[in-house]
């Protein structure tokens, strides 16, 4: 480690840094609530770093900043979501201050604990090899599946449980198939993969070879299980069902984002040789992702689960983003796969924490996750209503919320990539989901409340959910608030 | 010159209303209701002067457009919003935000009391900046936007008293009505979208207003064929589509009279001065494109005209002073789209102008009375006049701008439109000019029987008669009470600064001669842009005016033998018409055709058996297979619910194997 590493390293140093700091005061401190308050506040020092980084990346010529011996580039792809992550923990850590009073002795840790797994999740945006890639990856998810038990009931254990052991098989599964690359092209540095591959082996196999076929599979799985797409995904509405409400928001933005990060790093740098092959994998995942999760989505009573099979659908989605390969660049990149992609991620975080935060007072004051439950919720608190119902319009895709931008984004980026099928499979999931999100909007508008209860929330919460919801709106508005961001760092990626 | 931020606030101030509105007042402040009629009241203030400074910006500098954003690009376009402030954006900033200021400022004095007092400026908010958006916006989707965001308030406002029944049907009517032709209007947007290639190659951006009006000419001359003959006539009629439902011009005018049963002022606003108008801003805004299609240009004018004697006609038999208000808005708003279906572009926005301010006043009028009398059937009015003498003198002045007596307002810009159609020799021209003259006598009688019945004779005791003898149901019923007085100065005082406007609107803007310094047909010359050909001043045609204004003295002169002195028809005639008066009567069963025929029997009957068959067999089968597939899937996966994870393994490695063997196989 040179003085440079540590200056490239500095935002997820102070996040590690801020993490002990927490458990620490977790010690002496007798208001749990100053925890929040540290480790919000705290936040500031990584954003800052990430900002300092993204103006001295932005003046380099190959838009880059290599470090720790080639294994880390520090560019505006790594940086978009290191502002992604902090910003969501941002939000999520100010918002379930409530919710950690029910688990009185683990505060520091619940906080902790996420600090070091989101420092997993930048590090993974930020990877360009192999062995470096595999311990962000696990970095960022023993901590979730620690918090994924923090419930202390026996169905939060058994999620917990679930959660590592298909964690192991999935890391098993990704190692052996990093294996196989290293064995093929010799090498763990993405970029050299990708120049090893240059020129295909034998173009009447797919990837040039039956052993690089199996390998990349075998990858797929292994991320597949990390954004939960089919048939990837069983593990997800068990761990949603069982897990604490903020830490399930959590693995369902934040660990998504950090799964396609690293997939589309290694899958642009590594192998653009063969791209046709691999995009019409992630066009039939797709398919899949959406119409099983949809289809699942709808028969759930429970809104955990539903929002479990939603998050399989949404990977459903993003994956066009990712299949649309031939749209990689266009005149201005917002249009672009991977551009889409990135403003998607964005758009479905602010969105999905909207959807989570009120799902998580509802579960914390009126001790429910049955959707049913939510009927009349319009009169016990029109902000909550109202906030989750805007939240659920935009995982439709109506106008005028980020996620209508995000699909316009991607299907356009699908049909210019000669996949117009991919398109219209989008958009008739895309109406298929609109089935039962409105349920539970209709529940909370034209339903009666089985009791008389009003619903109050706290300022710290109030905020976050504001912040949240007036960020979907303002994403669905003015798109280019982060489409200069996201084009950047897609163009990261086509170097 | 103004600056741009200067224009985007005359917009952006009521939209700062309408939060302060929805999310102050009547979020933390609802005891205190009336500062939500100050908080718009100061907006439009504001946004009243802004406009001014508009006005006189453009006169000195010419069209100003703004248009730098770059909302989002897709499919190789690029959506941009911005702003296009050319002589008619100007002259339309100038009525929509002093019309709507009156109106605020009467609504305070009839609205009080009301339980839904916030929430009516809320809505008035919105309408407003819609409204200021809509005569503003820079591109053709940003003014769609805007269009049905006026639609919307317009809803909004019709069904305002929710618990009406009649409000409520007459909203949805409302709505339905106009999306008729707005979906005539998207398909004219999207037509340009599909034909953007041949915009682009000319540097044109195919979305942007002022390119379409840039490329009007260019596609008539042949430099841009792929748009030429039939396509550049069926985006223009699919513009018109949109403006003939939101100006409820035949045969979608079936929805104004019932949206009525809004607020008063509301109809003041929207469905006189400022929404319905806004159909003839749309054509005139395009009125290029229109221009190089002979064909949608006889159409507007012959449905134009029509549309103006049709209505005037049902203006004659209506016993609601608002519905007769109805109607003669319908048929003014004929005459300006006659007028610029014939070319008399200037005369067109002239008249619009001039009307919306005798209208608007003649509708708060009515309110005025409604506000003494609880009732707007003028069966149970009469005898006003020496009660109210202000509303009484002030409706009079209205009345006679809307005949059109020298030397009020409507006198000029009606004379000019009809002197046009004189001009003109066509076919077209004649049959126009034909049904523009008719009504003129039909627009005197029913205007001065309106004021007959409601202001002179004896009172024939409100809306406590009314109830008595119609046996009004009770949640139909408005609440009014007969409180015979003058309404008070805030209701007033707007409606005399409309009468200002009514009596010297016309001729002081639009002077035949140089006066106090302002150039001869100064509004005619100003508003009409470069891009368009037609439409430039006319000189007065002394003797056609002359004979208009005695036709229509002779037709009021009827209307006071038969109302004041209490003539009657001769009975043999009386009974010969009979047949005619019913089926006017009957508004000519246009309801009754939509309704019954088309609606009920068409949509509900065939249409609705067909979607019925479809849904049963087809729908519910996929359905039914769908949840069949998913209940057992779901009961499959429910089975290894109970803690063997060991099957989501298998899943994963399954899942592997198949994609390795798809690959095998097909790759």
């Amino acid at each position: 480690m040179t003085g440079h590493d540590v200056y490239l390293l500095s935002p997820e140093i102070s996040l590690v840094g801020l993490a002990l700091l927490v458990m620490g005061l977790d010690l002496v401190v007798r208001r749990k609530g100053l925890l929040t308050l540290v480790a919000v506040a705290g936040l500031a020092l990584p954003l800052a770093l990430s900002i300092v980084l993204w103006v001295d990346v932005s003046s380099e010529a190959d838009g880059r900043l290599v470090g720790v011996m080639g294994a880390l580039s520090i560019d505006k792809f790594a940086l978009f979501f290191k502002f992604l992550i902090v910003g969501v923990m941002g939000l999520l850590l100010a918002a379930s201050v409530d919710y950690t009073r029910r688990m009185p002795g683990l505060r520091g840790e619940f906080i902790g604990l996420i600090l070091l797994s989101a420092t997993g999740m930048m590090l993974l945006a930020a990877a360009t090899e192999l062995i470096t890639l595999y311990v962000a990856l696990e970095l960022s998810a023993l901590p979730m599946i620690a918090l994924t038990t923090f419930r202390m009931t026996s169905r939060s254990g058994e999620a917990g449980l679930k959660f590592l052991v298909l964690s192991g098989v999935s890391s098993a599964l990704l190692l052996y198939g990093m294996v196989v690359v290293y064995g093929v092209t010799g090498t763990t540095y993405l970029a050299e993969i990708g120049a090893a591959l240059a020129t295909p082996m034998d173009a009447s196999i797919p990837f040039g070879s039956i052993a690089l076929l199996v390998g990349v599979i075998l990858i797929v799985a292994g991320f597949g299980f990390k954004i939960s797409a089919a048939p990837f995904h069983m593990w997800a509405p068990d761990v949603y069902q069982g897990g604490p409400t903020p830490v399930v928001a959590f693995l369902s933005v934040a660990s998504k984002a950090a799964g396609f990060a690293i997939l589309m790093r290694v899958f642009y740098t590594a192998f653009p040789s063969v791209d046709l092959d691999w995009s019409m994998l992630f066009a039939v995942l797709a398919v899949v992702s959406m119409t099983l999760g949809n289809l699942m989505a709808m028969v759930q009573s429970n809104i955990k689960r539903l929002l479990a099979y939603s998050t399989v659908a949404h990977a459903g989605y993003m994956l066009v983003g990712l299949a649309a390969v031939a749209s990689r660049i266009d005149g201005d990149g917002i249009a672009a796969g991977p551009g889409s992609l990135l403003f998607y991620l964005g758009a479905y975080a602010v969105t999905n924490l909207t959807a989570f935060f009120v799902v998580m007072v509802v579960a914390n004051k009126l001790e429910t996750r049955e959707i049913d439950d939510y009927s009349g919720l319009s009169r016990r608190s029109p902000f909550l209503a109202f906030a989750l119902a805007f939240a659920l319009v935009s995982l439709i895709g109506i106008p005028p919320t980020g996620l209508f931008i995000g699909k316009i984004f991607l299907f356009t980026s699908a049909v210019q990539s000669g996949l117009a099928w991919l398109a219209i499979a989008g958009v008739v999931n895309s109406v298929i989901s609109a089935y039962y999100y409105l349920r539970i909007v209709r529940l909370m508008y034209m339903g009666e409340p089985s009791d008389g209860k009003k619903l109050g929330v706290s300022v710290a919460f109030g905020l976050a959910l504001a912040v949240s919801a007036v960020s979907v709106l303002a994403l669905g508005v003015a798109p280019r608030l982060i489409t200069w961001i996201t084009d950047g760092a897609a163009r990261v990626l086509m170097g | 010159m103004i600056s741009e931020g200067a224009v985007w606030a005359i917009f952006l101030l009521p939209v700062g209303a309408l939060a302060v509105n929805a999310l102050v007042v009547r979020l933390f402040l609802n005891d205190r209701p009336s500062l939500a009629m100050f908080t718009i009241v100061a907006a439009l203030g504001a946004a009243v002067v802004l406009s001014v400074w508009t006005l006189a910006s453009v006169i000195e500098n010419g069209t100003h457009i703004f248009d730098e954003y770059t909302w989002l690009t897709v499919g190789g376009v690029e959506l941009r919003f911005g702003l296009m402030v050319d002589s008619l954006t100007a002259i339309m900033l100038v009525v929509v935000t002093s019309v709507s200021l009156m109106v605020q400022v009467y609504s305070h004095g009839y609205m009080k009391g009301d339980p839904g007092y916030v929430r009516y400026f809320a809505f008035m908010s919105l309408f407003s900046a819609a409204m200021i958006g809509l005569v503003m916006a820079g591109n053709i989707i940003q003014l769609f936007v805007m269009w049905e965001l006026v639609g919307l308030g317009s809803y909004l406002l019709i069904g305002f008293w929710t618990h009406r029944p009649a409000a409520a049907a007459a909203a949805k009517k409302a709505f339905l009505v106009t999306r008729i032709g707005d979906f005539g209007f998207l398909l004219a947007i999207l037509y340009l979208f599909f034909n953007r290639a041949a915009f682009m190659e000319q540097g044109l951006d195919p979305l942007s207003i002022a390119d379409i009006q840039a490329a009007a000419p260019l596609i008539t001359s042949g430099a841009m064929a792929a748009l030429g003959g039939l396509g550049l006539t069926w985006v223009a009629v699919g513009i018109f589509a949109g403006a003939a439902g939101k100006s409820a011009q035949f045969p979608l005018h079936v929805w104004l009279p019932d949206a009525m049963e809004g607020p008063t002022p509301v109809s003041a606003l929207i469905h006189a001065a400022t929404m319905v108008a806004a159909g003839v801003f749309l054509v005139a805004r395009f009125f290029p494109v229109f221009e190089a299609s002979t064909e949608a240009m006889a159409a507007v004018a012959l449905v134009g005209a029509f549309t103006a004697l049709f209505a005037a006609s049902m203006g004659l038999v209506m016993k609601d002073i608002k519905r007769v208000l109805a109607y003669s808005t319908i048929s003014q708003l004929g005459y300006m789209m006659a007028a610029l279906g014939i070319g008399a572009y200037g005369a067109a926005i002239f008249h619009l102008f001039t009307h919306a301010f005798f209208k608007a006043l003649l509708f708060l009028g009515a309110g005025s009375v409604n506000h003494a009398t609880g009732t707007f059937d003028m069966r149970y009015m009469g005898g006003l006049r020496r009660i109210m003498p202000w509303t009484y003198a002030l409706m009079m002045i209205g009345s006679l701008s809307l005949v059109g007596i020298f030397p009020l307002a409507g006198f000029w810009s009606k004379d000019e439109i009809l002197g046009y159609a004189w001009k003109g020799g066509s076919v077209v021209e004649m049959a126009v000019f034909l049904m523009l003259a008719v009504s003129v006598a039909a627009t005197a009688f029913y205007t001065f029987r309106m004021m007959y019945m409601t202001f002179h004779g004896q009172f024939r005791g409100g809306v406590e008669a009314e109830e008595k003898e119609q046996g009004i149901p009770a949640e139909d019923s408005h609440g009014g009470k007969v409180h015979l007085a003058e309404s008070p100065w805030v209701m007033v005082a707007p409606m005399a600064i409309l009468g200002v406007g009514a009596v010297a609107g016309g001729y002081l803007v639009n002077p035949q001669s140089g006066l106090l310094g302002i150039p001869v047909h100064w509004f005619s010359e100003f508003v009409v842009p470069p891009v368009v050909e037609h439409g430039k001043a006319l000189p007065l045609n002394s003797m056609l005016a002359a004979v208009t204004t005695i036709v229509a003295l002779g037709f009021i002169g009827l209307a006071t033998a038969m109302y004041v002195k209490g003539k009657r028809v001769d009975p043999g005639v009386e009974k010969a018409v009979e047949p005619v008066r019913r089926t006017v009567e009957a508004k000519y069963y246009f309801d009754e055709l939509y309704e019954d025929k088309l609606v009920v029997k068409g949509f509900y009957g065939k249409l609705g058996g067909f979607l019925e068959w479809f849904d049963q067999q087809v729908v519910d089968s996929v359905v039914d297979a769908a949840g069949w597939f998913s209940r057992n899937l779901g009961w499959a996966f429910g089975r290894l619910q109970s803690g063997q994870a060991q099957f989501y393994g298998v899943g994963i490695t399954s899942g592997i194997v198949v994609i390795l063997v798809a690959y095998l196989v097909w790759g």
